[in-house]
């Protein structure tokens, strides 16, 4: 069986990490910026495996539950916050919300 | 193959654990209460929960161990934040009781919401180990998002809500990364050595802490998500819009309670645990506060809404505590101690003004509606110019001797320069305080402006918080004393 060398997962990491934060800050659509949060959490998750991997424990793949089980319940009060905003703005577009500034 | 049950000492949580069950308890007891009727006891309850969590915290005063599989310190440090997170909460329970009343508005739901984010906000100060940093810092956050939102009806409060859950669960991803990142340097989450582990503390003095370019890389980011919950520039964009459209009993609670839990985190990691790293953070962090003092205090000039002032006066605020963190020495300590400490108190009080004022419809919150306020009513004007005379720093009142605490700590670390770019920000502020005071004497207004909640609950936290800190502004000695026994850590 052949290894792959930890630090490409590293690199995947860290690209998964970079799209997510272009994603976040370039979309308008309050789902689709929820969505490139998500997958920057997903970065952080491979991340800590393979760190795990590469101290040869398992403390970094039980972080990976707590970051999955918060996630999940961020999930739920923010696509409620969302789908609220819908209800009263019919629009999911975080341009078309724009009450408060300055 | 023997199994060794784990030493469980849930006495470490006592408080946090009082809080959830007491935010549990509400929810059940709501539900078997008719419609229509009377709801005080919920308020009673929530106020007794409170109780019995300062009663467990104070217990913890004198211990000093590290316990819950070695997540959780208790230490007076934790103490200290406890009980002051518990005050800042019982009186935005009192002050939300009046706010809510007659509302259709779930009283149960928000104080229970209220419950699990104090809990979430004591955990964090007694954390000792980076993934349990991130639980406390969730809990409290999601419970706020809630929060902030509450205003079902209203599209500014879902706006805010939105907003401010965008750019936490955003800045959480780079807390967590940063996390990541330190686990993969130093092979460890946990601050203290002991156990079985070094720790991060145990891994900074040993030998194998030479390369420590990917530790750095991780307190970075570290730095960006606890940045964004105590509201420094950069990472501030969140706080005005969260600020003015969430509930102000709530706004003053996030701006209290939050900054609190998350600058006695960065007290912890920073100052104790990092301190051999100072020679990397400290350079970051004095860009930070430098930005949040200055710009804190310049947009706050111009601003119309006074919830909005009050937001960037709080940036500002966290600018001026960060010093006391950068000076990393005792009297840095206990200096931000009794800042957060008189700072929470003194903007639950202007929070509380504005509550009274604003009422439910949250309107009357911008500074021409305060038109000649002294004339209507001469007590709450007076109150509220005691609060924005401590937070511009005058003397005899606590935010005097909060600043003189942080800058002296900063000029006794040889950052005197950091603290004459202080007390020039400061000066900038009194500034738009002054403005508010000037608007409430001087203009007159024929309009009348009447409070729209006229309970003696809320007005009794108004008097309250104007009565500390005017008393704290003048015998400080106590508290500070307190203060300084409190920078005894688990270390």
């Amino acid at each position: 069986m052949t290894r792959v060398d930890p630090g490409y997962f590293l690199a995947l990491a860290g690209l998964m990490f970079s799209i997510g934060v272009v994603g976040t800050l370039v979309r308008r659509n309050a789902i689709v910026i929820f969505m490139f949060v998500e997958l920057m959490l997903n970065a952080v998750n491979l991340a800590f495996i393979t760190f795990a991997r590469m101290h040869g424990e398992l403390d970094g793949q039980v972080l990976v539950f707590f970051v999955l089980v918060v996630a999940a319940a961020e999930a739920v009060v923010g696509l409620a916050i969302i789908l609220r905003i819908y209800r009263l703005r019919e629009s999911a577009n975080v341009d078309d919300v724009n009450l408060l500034k300055w | 193959m023997e199994f060794e049950a784990p030493a469980v000492q849930l006495g470490a949580i006592g408080p946090e654990i009082a809080l959830v069950t007491t935010a549990l308890l509400l929810l059940i007891v709501d539900a078997f209460i008719p419609e229509g009727e009377e709801r005080w006891y919920l308020a009673v309850l929530a106020t007794i929960g409170f109780g019995v969590a300062i009663i467990l915290a104070a217990n913890q005063w004198g211990e000093r161990e590290l316990q819950l599989a070695r997540m959780v310190a208790v230490d007076n440090f934790a103490t200290f934040v406890k009980t002051s997170v518990a005050v800042f909460a019982v009186l935005t329970v009192w002050l939300s009781r009046d706010y809510l009343k007659r509302s259709e508005d779930e009283e149960s739901e928000f104080y229970a919401l209220l419950l699990f984010a104090a809990a979430g906000m004591m955990l964090m100060a007694s954390a000792a180990d980076l993934i349990m940093v991130f639980l406390a810092l969730e809990i409290f956050s999601i419970s706020l998002y809630v929060l902030v939102g509450f205003r079902r009806r209203s599209l500014a409060s879902q706006e805010s809500a939105m907003k401010y859950f965008l750019l936490g669960a955003f800045s959480s991803a780079f807390f967590l990364m940063g996390i990541a990142l330190v686990y993969g340097a130093t092979g460890t989450t946990n601050f203290y050595p002991g156990g079985g582990g070094e720790g991060i503390a145990g891994y900074l003095v040993s030998s194998a802490a030479s390369d420590v370019d990917l530790l750095v890389l991780g307190v970075g980011l570290l730095i960006v998500g606890l940045g964004f919950k105590i509201a420094a520039v950069p990472f501030h964009m969140w706080t005005p819009d969260a600020y003015q459209g969430a509930p102000s009993p709530i706004t003053g609670f996030m701006a209290a309670g939050t900054k609190f839990a998350a600058v006695a985190t960065m007290l912890r990691l920073f100052v104790v645990v990092l301190y051999p790293l100072r020679a990397d953070w400290r350079p970051i962090l004095i860009a930070v506060a430098i930005a949040t003092m200055l710009l804190g205090s310049v947009l706050a000039v111009i601003q119309e809404d006074v919830k909005r002032l009050l937001a960037y006066s709080s940036i500002a605020h966290a600018g001026f505590v960060l010093t006391g963190l950068i000076a990393a020495n005792d009297r840095g300590l206990s200096g931000s101690l009794f800042y957060l400490a008189t700072y929470g108190l003194t903007v639950l009080g202007a929070f509380a003004v504005v509550t009274v004022l604003a009422g439910r419809k949250e309107r009357n919150v911008t500074l021409a509606s305060y038109r000649g306020l002294f004339y209507e009513r001469p007590l709450l004007a007076g109150a509220l110019t005691l609060f924005m005379l401590s937070l511009a720093g005058v003397p005899l009142t606590s935010g005097f001797v909060g600043k003189f605490l942080v800058f002296g700590a900063a000029i006794q670390a040889g950052y005197w320069w950091l603290a004459v770019i202080g007390m020039l920000a400061s000066v900038i502020a009194t500034f738009f305080y002054l403005r508010v005071l000037v608007v409430m004497y001087m203009q007159e207004d024929d309009r009348g402006l009447q409070p729209a909640i006229t309970g003696r609950l809320a007005n009794s936290v108004v008097g309250l918080t104007a009565a500390a800190t005017l008393v704290l502004g003048i015998v400080w000695g106590p508290l500070i004393d307190l203060a300084e026994r409190a920078t005894v850590f688990f270390a």
